[in-house]
């Protein structure tokens, strides 16, 4: 059993190796690069150009140096914690990305906690009560949820915020605590504002969750183990909770892998409609300016929440399901 | 004494998108404490919905229209009407389990993968007693040692999909039993079992019965089981009792003609040489001039059909090496297995699930890759080296040999007509137009004894029996000349059953086809077969011709199989003492010289008339 854990953690290596190639790939895919786009555009403006901080940049970042080389370093500054300098910002990139990678952290939890909170009930109702009126309605609304764009449902849900709660639109935060240190008051404005953008990003995942889950129940309640459970004279409830929930609990546990990466880039375009401050609408910026030390240093952000999602729920799954466990190679 | 089951007049409807259809009709039966009752009829009869009303667990679109069933507890407490029970209510849920519990038919899939055997087994104990946790898993572990756990504190933490078929089997039966219920209902108990398995749980149960003084209600469609375990017998067809009655009554005046059809329509080793089963209903086969139109084997071309030599099939089991794969220890499914079949013969291989059979038949269709022999085919003259073949002479090979698979629902995509079905096999070998195609299909299914006008139907739309006739259609779609039936009857029902291997008979005399046919079922290969191969082990323990395998049986294995198989006839019960002397031991325990290891595993020996027994050659010698 350790031994899996450990060779999956190691298996980790050189699946972020390979995308940190296919990363910088295409971040250097477009002619040029930031400082050339930089110069042109200012010279175009007919101001004057900076030669020396111009020619210190290239030369401390190697811009001037082969591919293999401008990678190596930034692969090798990573390692160290050195994420790089943002051309566009004018600073680190930690710098840089700070709040907004915490504030990301914190709406996305949300929504998975959201997403989960609602879709179980909603999903095991269903199941349990198949073409009943409840059934019928719940499926719709989820429909409903799959088929409503999320800037669409933004805007809605700001309008609502707005006349209804009096919550000032847009942002995770009322814009006096803005750059401010961490208050309990800032604390209590971003819980006021982060609903919105939780609502809003979860339901189409939501709607997903249910009705995959009501299809795999589904599936596992007519198993004949549910019959031998009911035989042995098992409470309804309790033979729902102990077989058939536990099994369609595998693929809402292998889910997780591909949740986490979903709702951060799903909730991009929901972020840029409702201004929040979190990664997405950077990671848009940087890859549109070129300013590969940010862009680079979100996408291989994304790529390790990837893989770390997935390793979770292949341990979960290992920890969960004894078939998983001890055929395929695992040791008792 | 008061009966402890009494049904009376029960009716069950079932609602199929709004219309009523009346599944049991006015059926009923009483059960003594301490008696069993066999409840037989084919699929479909009632026999299972019948089982489920009285434990109240019947599917959701079913309604009790009518009737009762009157449990009297053999402890003195009042008679309940399970009828009148609230289905998932307190006082229900109080008897299943506890007083009346169940095993079903497939024990993989009645079991929950992901609970411990202990656990689950457990489970009713802690529910309906109570009990601490430590008297009740000391009670659970005594229960697993009552039905055959070689090592119960082991089977406690084991997974159901660790252990054999036979294995999960005993524990379902130690799942119902744990908490000394008064009435065991057997759900086709045996119907998924080799056997000599089969026999073991049948004795099994038998004996259970006695040491807690509970009555079985056993529900089958094999009359050989009957004869072997039931006092008395419920015949149902159609949701109504045909016949009921003590057994020895049942079996020596069946009155009913259904019962009399039922039992005629079993194969048994009495049969004379040329005689018919007869179904309980018959198909109509008609060739048509498609069909008609197949080239006789040329006289040249020999008698030699398939040859097999020397085929050794292992697998590996994969071990879990840190970044590097190790290969586990190698299993021989098949080791060194040599045969010949003659053209037109229906050669039969018969053994126990995990025996290697099934491996043999997908060596010789090269679905999988030997690891030594050879398998030469003979088409009409042309030798054709089937394990080495190109591709090309493969996909030529393959025109020539079909197959016939054990599941008659896995077989067959949901997903396509069953025109697509039987038309697939000539678009893939490009054969003939539309018009050829499709004339084709309309005549295969007037050779199986299918109306043409189902063509456009999918497979969901027919019964077992019919979709097994589908897949022998397509079989025969490329006019073939060997067809490798693997088990092609064992999930049919017996009534089924014979209509098929006629079906199956009469095509071989029809079109001069020539048959591997697999199978555990002696008395099925001794029905359909010209030459017999009895396999262990991956092995062939002893060949022979039909009538010399049957009426000199040699080889302990055989003895062992051949006594294993349940007859329905009442003075010949089911010796367990043969079976567990053969086929339930393992190869060094059996007698000289038929033991084995398998370091020495002895070679076949001529005993005359083409009959060969493995045997240890140094001990002949030193017996001659």
């Amino acid at each position: 059993m350790l031994q899996y854990i450990v060779k999956r953690i190691l298996m980790m290596i050189p699946t972020l190796l390979m995308v940190s190639v296919i990363v910088f790939t295409i971040i250097q895919l477009p002619p040029g690069n930031y400082l050339e786009s930089y110069i042109a555009e200012l010279e175009a403006q007919g101001e004057s150009v900076d030669r020396q901080k111009v020619e210190f940049l290239r030369e401390y970042y190697g811009l001037d140096q082969p591919l293999p080389k401008q990678y190596l370093r930034w692969v090798g500054g990573m390692l160290r914690g050195d994420f790089g300098y943002s051309f566009e910002f004018n600073m680190p990139v930690t710098k840089v990305v700070g709040d907004r990678m915490l504030l990301t952290v914190i709406v996305s939890f949300a929504t998975i906690l959201f997403t989960w909170a609602i879709a179980f009930p909603i999903g095991i109702y269903s199941a349990t009560h198949q073409y009943s009126w409840g059934d019928y309605g719940l499926s719709f609304l989820g429909f409903l949820g799959i088929a409503i764009p999320n800037f669409m449902l933004a805007l809605v849900m700001m309008y609502v915020a707005n006349v209804v709660f009096g919550t000032t639109i847009g942002g995770l935060m009322d814009p006096e605590y803005i750059g401010k240190p961490w208050t309990w008051d800032k604390v209590k404005s971003v819980l006021e504002h982060s609903w919105i953008p939780v609502v809003v990003i979860g339901t189409s995942g939501t709607a997903g969750m249910i009705r995959r889950l009501r299809a795999n129940l589904l599936d596992e309640l007519s198993k004949q183990y549910v019959v031998t459970a009911r035989a042995k004279g098992l409470p309804p409830r309790k033979v729902l909770r102990k077989y058939p929930l536990r099994m369609a609990l595998n693929f809402f546990i292998s889910d997780i892998g591909s949740l986490l990466p979903h709702i951060i880039s799903g909730a991009e375009i929901t972020a840029v409609v409702l201004s929040l401050p979190t990664t997405g609408p950077m990671l848009l910026n940087a890859l549109k300016s070129q300013d590969m030390y940010l862009a680079g240093s979100f996408l291989m952000f994304l790529a390790f929440l990837i893989v770390v999602g997935v390793l979770i729920s292949d341990l979960a799954l290992v920890a969960l399901d004894p078939r998983i466990r001890l055929s395929g190679g695992v040791a008792r | 004494m008061a009966d402890l089951i009494d049904v009376r007049d029960l009716s069950i409807d079932f609602d199929d998108r709004g219309t009523r259809i009346r599944a049991l009709d006015r059926v009923s039966f009483r059960i003594a404490p301490g008696d069993t009752l066999a409840l037989v009829g084919e699929s479909g009869s009632g026999k299972s919905v019948t089982a489920q009303a009285m434990m109240r667990i019947l599917p959701r679109n079913a309604t009790i229209a009518s009737g009762s069933v009157v449990f009297t507890p053999p402890d003195g407490h009042n008679p309940i009407d399970i009828v009148r029970l609230v289905p998932d209510g307190r006082a229900m849920r109080r008897i299943r389990g506890a007083r009346i519990s169940m095993i079903f038919q497939e024990p993989m899939v009645s079991l929950s993968p992901l609970h411990t055997i202990g656990d689950q087994v457990s489970e009713a104990l802690f529910l309906h007693r109570k009990i601490s946790h430590r008297a009740g898993m000391r009670e659970t572990e005594d229960m697993l040692r009552r039905v055959g756990f070689p090592d119960p504190p082991r089977a406690l933490r084991t997974y159901p999909f660790e252990l054999s078929g036979g294995l999960r089997q005993r524990a379902m039966i130690a799942m119902a039993l744990v908490c000394r219920p008064s009435l065991l209902i057997a759900d086709e108990p045996t119907t998924a079992l080799d056997v000599t398995m089969q026999a073991q749980i049948l004795e099994l149960i038998k004996s259970l019965q006695a040491d807690l003084g509970m009555a079985v209600l056993i529900i089958t469609h094999d009359l050989g089981v009957v004869a072997n375990v039931a006092q008395s017998v419920v015949v149902l067809y159609r949701g109504r009792v045909m016949e009921s009655g003590p057994i020895d009554a049942i079996f020596e005046r069946p009155a009913h003609p259904y019962l009399r059809a039922l039992l005629r329509a079993v194969p048994h080793f009495d049969m004379k040489p040329g005689e018919r089963l007869v179904p309980v209903r018959d198909v109509e086969s008609e060739t048509g001039p498609l069909v008609e139109t197949r080239k006789a084997w040329p006289a040249d071309a020999g008698s030699e059909h398939l040859r097999v030599r020397n085929i050794v099939k292992s697998f590996t089991t994969r071990a879990g090496g840190f970044l590097i794969r190790r290969e586990g220890p190698a299993f021989r499914a098949v080791d060194d297995v040599s045969l010949t079949i003659r053209r037109g013969q229906c050669f039969g291989l018969v053994g126990e699930s995990g025996c290697g059979k099934t491996t043999l038949s997908k060596v010789i269709m090269r679905a999988l890759e030997p690891d030594r022999g050879e398998v030469t085919y003979n088409d009409r003259g042309r030798t054709i080296d089937v394990v080495h073949a190109s591709s090309d002479a493969l996909m030529q090979f393959r025109r020539r040999v079909q197959y016939i698979f054990q599941d008659p629902f896995g077989s067959l995509s949901p997903r396509m007509t069953v025109f697509d079905i039987l038309r697939e096999p000539l678009v893939i070998h490009g054969i003939g137009d539309a018009d050829h195609r499709a004339q084709m299909a309309k005549e295969l299914m007037r050779l199986v004894g299918l109306d043409p006008r189902y063509l456009n139907r999918y497979p969901h739309s027919f019964s077992g029996g019919q979709r097994q006739r589908i897949g022998i259609a397509r079989a025969l779609a490329l006019s073939p000349d060997l067809i490798l039936c693997d088990e092609p009857v064992s999930a049919l029902d017996v009534s089924i059953q014979a209509q098929v291997l006629n079906l199956l008979k009469d095509l071989q005399a029809d079109l001069g086809l020539t048959y591997l046919f697999i199978s555990h079922n002696l008395a099925v290969v001794d029905y359909v077969a010209d030459e017999i191969a009895v396999m262990c082990r991956g092995r062939i323990v002893e060949i022979a011709p039909r009538e010399v395998l049957f009426r000199h049986p040699m080889h302990p294995y055989t003895l062992g199989l051949l006594a294993a198989v349940p007859y329905p006839d009442l003075a010949r019960k089911l010796d367990l003492g043969a079976v567990m002397r053969g086929a339930a031991r393992r190869p060094e325990e059996w007698p000289a010289p038929y033991a084995w290891t398998d370091a020495s595993a002895g070679e076949l020996v001529h005993v005359g008339d083409g009959h060969r027994v493995r045997m240890q050659t140094a001990n002949v010698r030193e017996a001659a």
